[in-house]
C-alpha cells in the first residue's frame, strides 16, 4: 500500500500539490485524474521519488520513502517501474537494449540479462523484435518496450504518467488490456496518471480526482461514475461518450442506437432534444434494467420527458445517466424525486 | 635537387607538420574540453547535479578563453609552453596554445550536444535508479553521439584554421608556408598549393565526420 500524508510541493508561488493525503491499496490499478495544471505530474513525481515534497510524507507499506538517503533512494527507485506519455526510450539502443538497461545498471550478469530480455519481450507481445531500432517501432510497440523495460527489475509498483495520451483509441485499449493483465499476473500496484476518463473507466479500480493541487474526490470507480460529488468530476464524466462503453458488449446495438439517436461527434450523452433537462438521474447495476420512469409516472401524478441518456459499462457494472424534465402538479415532482432517491437513484438538479 | 623536388619537400613537410599539430592538439583539446563540457552540462541549474556556483565559475573561464584572439593567446602562453614542452617555438610548442585555445570551444560544443538529449529520457533513467555517472556514460553520451561526432569534426576543422596562424611563432605547417614563401617571397605556386591542401583537408574531414554522424543516426 502507498500512503500519502498531507503532501505539498510549491514552485515559487505556485502550489502544485496542496496537502494531498491518499491511500493507494496494493494489487489494484489506481487512477489519478486531473486537467492539465491540476498538479498530477508533480504528484506522480513526488510519489515516484523523483522529487522531494516540501512537506508531508510518502509511505510504501511500512517504509517512509520521502526522505531517503541517496543510496537508499537509488536502491528504492530500482524497484519502481515507470512509463511515460512520450515513452522516453533510449534511441541509441535497440528494443532489447532498452529493456536490458535497468538490469545493467543494477549489476545483473550479461548472460542472465539476455534470457530475461527475451522473456520480457514475450510478455509484452514483441517476440523476435529485440533487434529493432526504436525509431522503427509504432507508438503502441514503443509503449510495450517501455512497459517491458519498467518491469525488467520486477517492481512492486508501476507508475504510468499519461501512458496512453499519445496513442490512438485502439492502441490505448490494447495497452490498457496489457496493463490489466500484467497487474493480475504479477501482483503489481499500478498508479495511473491521466486526464482521460476513458482510461479510468476502462482500467482503474479506484480513482482520485485532482483539482488545483487538491484531491477533491476519491473512491471506487463504479461509485464515482454512479455518484459524482463534485463539479470537476461531473465535468470529466460529461466528456465521456457513453456509447464507448457499449462497444465491446454490443457493437451492433451501438451503431444502431447511435444512428437512430443522431449521436454527433460532440460525444456527450446521446441527446434527443436540445432543450430542457432539469434533472440528471444516475443509476447503476440492476436499476439500469428497471422501468423506473414509467413506474414513477404511474405512482405519482407526473409526466416525464427524456432529453438525453446513456449507459456505460464500468468494469462490468452498468452505469446509466438520464437527463429528464419532470412536470407535475403541486408537490408531486418533489415527492417523485424523493421516491427516486429512496430507490437508490442519484438525482441532481441542473441549473 | 631540382625545383620540383624542392617544392614537393617544402609542401610535404608543411603538410605533415600541420597534420601533427592538428592531430595532437585535437587529442589534447578533447582531453581538456570533454570533461569540462560534461561538467558544464551536469552542473547547470537544469542539469542532473545542479551546482550553480561551480557552473558559473567554469562558464566564465571558458568565455574569457574563448574571447581571446588566438594570436594573442599564443604569445601569452609562451611561458606555459616552455614549462610543458621545454620551448616556446616550433611545431611541438604550438600544440600547447592550440589545445588551450580549442579546449573551451570543445567544452561548449560537448555541453550543447549533451543538452540536446531529451530530458524525458534522462528523467526515465533517473526514475529507474541510475546513478549520475550511469546517466552520463550509459545514457547521455550514447544518446548524444551523432551530435558529439559533428562537434569533434567542427573542432578539427577549427584547429586547421588556428594552426595556420601558428607560423607566427615559428610553428611551421601549411599556413606558415603560405605566408613565408607564398606571400613574402612571391611564390604563388606554393601559396596555391598550401591553400588547396588545406581545402582538401577540411573537405575530407567534414566528409568523414558527416558520414559517420549520419551513419549513427541511420542505425537508430
Amino acid at each position: 500500500m502507498i500512503r500519502l500524508e498531507r503532501l505539498s510541493r510549491t514552485y515559487k508561488t505556485l502550489t502544485a500539490v496542496d496537502s494531498v493525503s491518499l491511500e493507494i491499496p496494493s494489487n489494484t490499478i489506481y487512477g489519478i485524474i486531473g486537467k492539465s495544471g491540476a498538479g498530477k505530474s508533480t504528484l506522480v513525481r513526488l510519489i515516484s521519488l523523483l522529487e522531494k515534497p516540501d512537506s508531508g510524507e510518502v509511505w510504501y507499506g511500512s517504509d517512509r520513502v520521502d526522505s531517503l538517503a541517496f543510496d537508499d533512494l537509488i536502491a528504492r527507485r530500482r524497484r519502481i517501474g515507470m512509463i511515460f506519455q512520450n515513452f522516453n526510450l533510449f534511441s541509441s539502443r535497440t528494443a532489447a537494449g532498452n529493456i536490458a538497461y535497468p538490469l545493467e545498471i543494477s549489476g545483473v550478469q550479461k548472460k542472465e540479462i539476455t534470457g530475461r530480455v527475451e522473456e520480457l519481450l514475450a510478455i509484452v507481445g514483441l517476440e523476435g523484435r529485440g533487434d529493432a531500432p526504436i525509431s522503427t517501432l509504432s507508438g503502441g510497440q514503443k509503449q510495450r518496450v517501455a512497459i517491458a523495460r519498467a518491469l525488467a527489475v520486477q517492481p512492486d509498483i508501476l507508475f504510468c504518467d499519461e501512458a496512453t495520451s499519445a496513442l490512438d483509441p485502439q492502441t490505448t485499449r490494447s495497452i490498457l488490456e496489457l496493463l490489466k493483465k500484467l497487474q493480475r499476473e504479477m501482483n503489481l500496484s499500478i498508479v495511473m496518471i491521466t486526464h482521460q476518463m476513458e482510461v479510468v473507466r476502462d482500467a482503474c479500480d479506484f480513482v482520485a480526482v485532482l483539482d488545483n493541487g487538491k484531491v477533491v474526490e476519491q473512491g471506487a470507480v463504479t461509485d464515482i461514475f454512479a455518484n459524482p460529488q463534485t463539479a470537476v468530476t461531473r465535468d470529466f464524466l460529461s466528456h465521456l461518450n457513453p456509447m464507448d462503453g457499449l462497444r465491446d458488449a454490443a457493437p451492433a446495438a451501438k451503431s444502431a442506437a447511435a444512428e437512430s439517436a443522431g449521436a454527433t461527434a460532440a460525444g456527450d450523452l446521446v441527446r434527443w432534444s436540445k432543450e430542457g433537462g432539469a434533472y440528471t438521474l444516475r443509476f447503476r447495476g440492476n436499476l439500469t434494467g428497471e422501468p423506473v420512469l414509467s413506474r414513477l409516472s404511474r405512482l405519482f401524478n407526473i409526466e416525464f420527458n427524456i432529453r438525453a441518456g446513456g449507459v456505460q459499462d464500468v468494469h462490468g457494472t452498468a452505469v446509466g445517466t438520464l437527463i429528464v424534465d419532470l412536470v407535475g402538479e403541486g408537490d408531486e415532482v418533489r415527492k417523485a424525486l424523493a421516491h427516486l432517491e429512496a430507490e437508490g437513484i442519484i438525482v441532481e438538479e441542473n441549473k | 635537387m631540382n625545383n620540383f623536388d624542392a617544392f614537393v619537400s617544402l609542401v610535404g613537410n608543411a603538410t605533415v607538420e600541420t597534420l601533427v599539430m592538428v592531430a595532437l592538439s585535437t587529442v589534447f583539446s578533447l582531453a581538456l574540453g570533454f570533461p569540462l563540457g560534461i561538467v558544464l552540462c551536469v552542473t547547470d541549474p537544469a542539469g542532473i547535479a545542479p551546482k550553480p556556483v561551480l557552473n558559473q565559475v567554469i562558464s566564465r573561464i571558458v568565455n574569457v578563453l574563448r574571447s581571446f584572439p588566438f594570436i594573442i593567446l599564443m604569445i601569452l602562453l609562451f611561458p606555459l609552453s616552455r614549462i610543458i614542452v621545454g620551448t616556446s617555438i616550433g611545431t611541438v610548442a604550438t600544440i600547447v596554445p592550440l589545445s588551450i585555445a580549442a579546449a573551451p570551444f570543445v567544452a561548449r560544443i560537448i555541453e550543447s550536444a549533451l543538452k540536446e538529449v531529451d530530458p524525458g529520457v534522462v528523467q526515465a533513467a533517473r526514475a529507474m535508479g541510475s546513478r549520475n555517472s550511469q546517466i552520463i556514460f550509459k545514457v547521455m553520451l550514447p544518446e548524444a553521439l551523432p551530435a558529439l561526432v559533428s562537434g569533434v569534426t567542427l573542432t578539427v576543422i577549427n584547429l586547421i584554421g588556428y594552426s595556420a596562424m601558428a607560423g607566427a611563432i615559428g610553428g611551421g605547417g601549411l599556413g606558415d608556408l603560405a605566408i613565408r614563401y607564398g606571400y613574402q617571397r612571391f611564390r604563388s605556386d606554393i601559396m596555391i598549393a598550401a591553400v588547396v591542401i588545406i581545402l582538401i583537408l577540411v573537405e575530407a574531414i567534414q566528409f568523414v565526420g558527416t558520414r559517420l554522424s549520419n551513419r549513427l543516426i541511420a542505425r537508430r
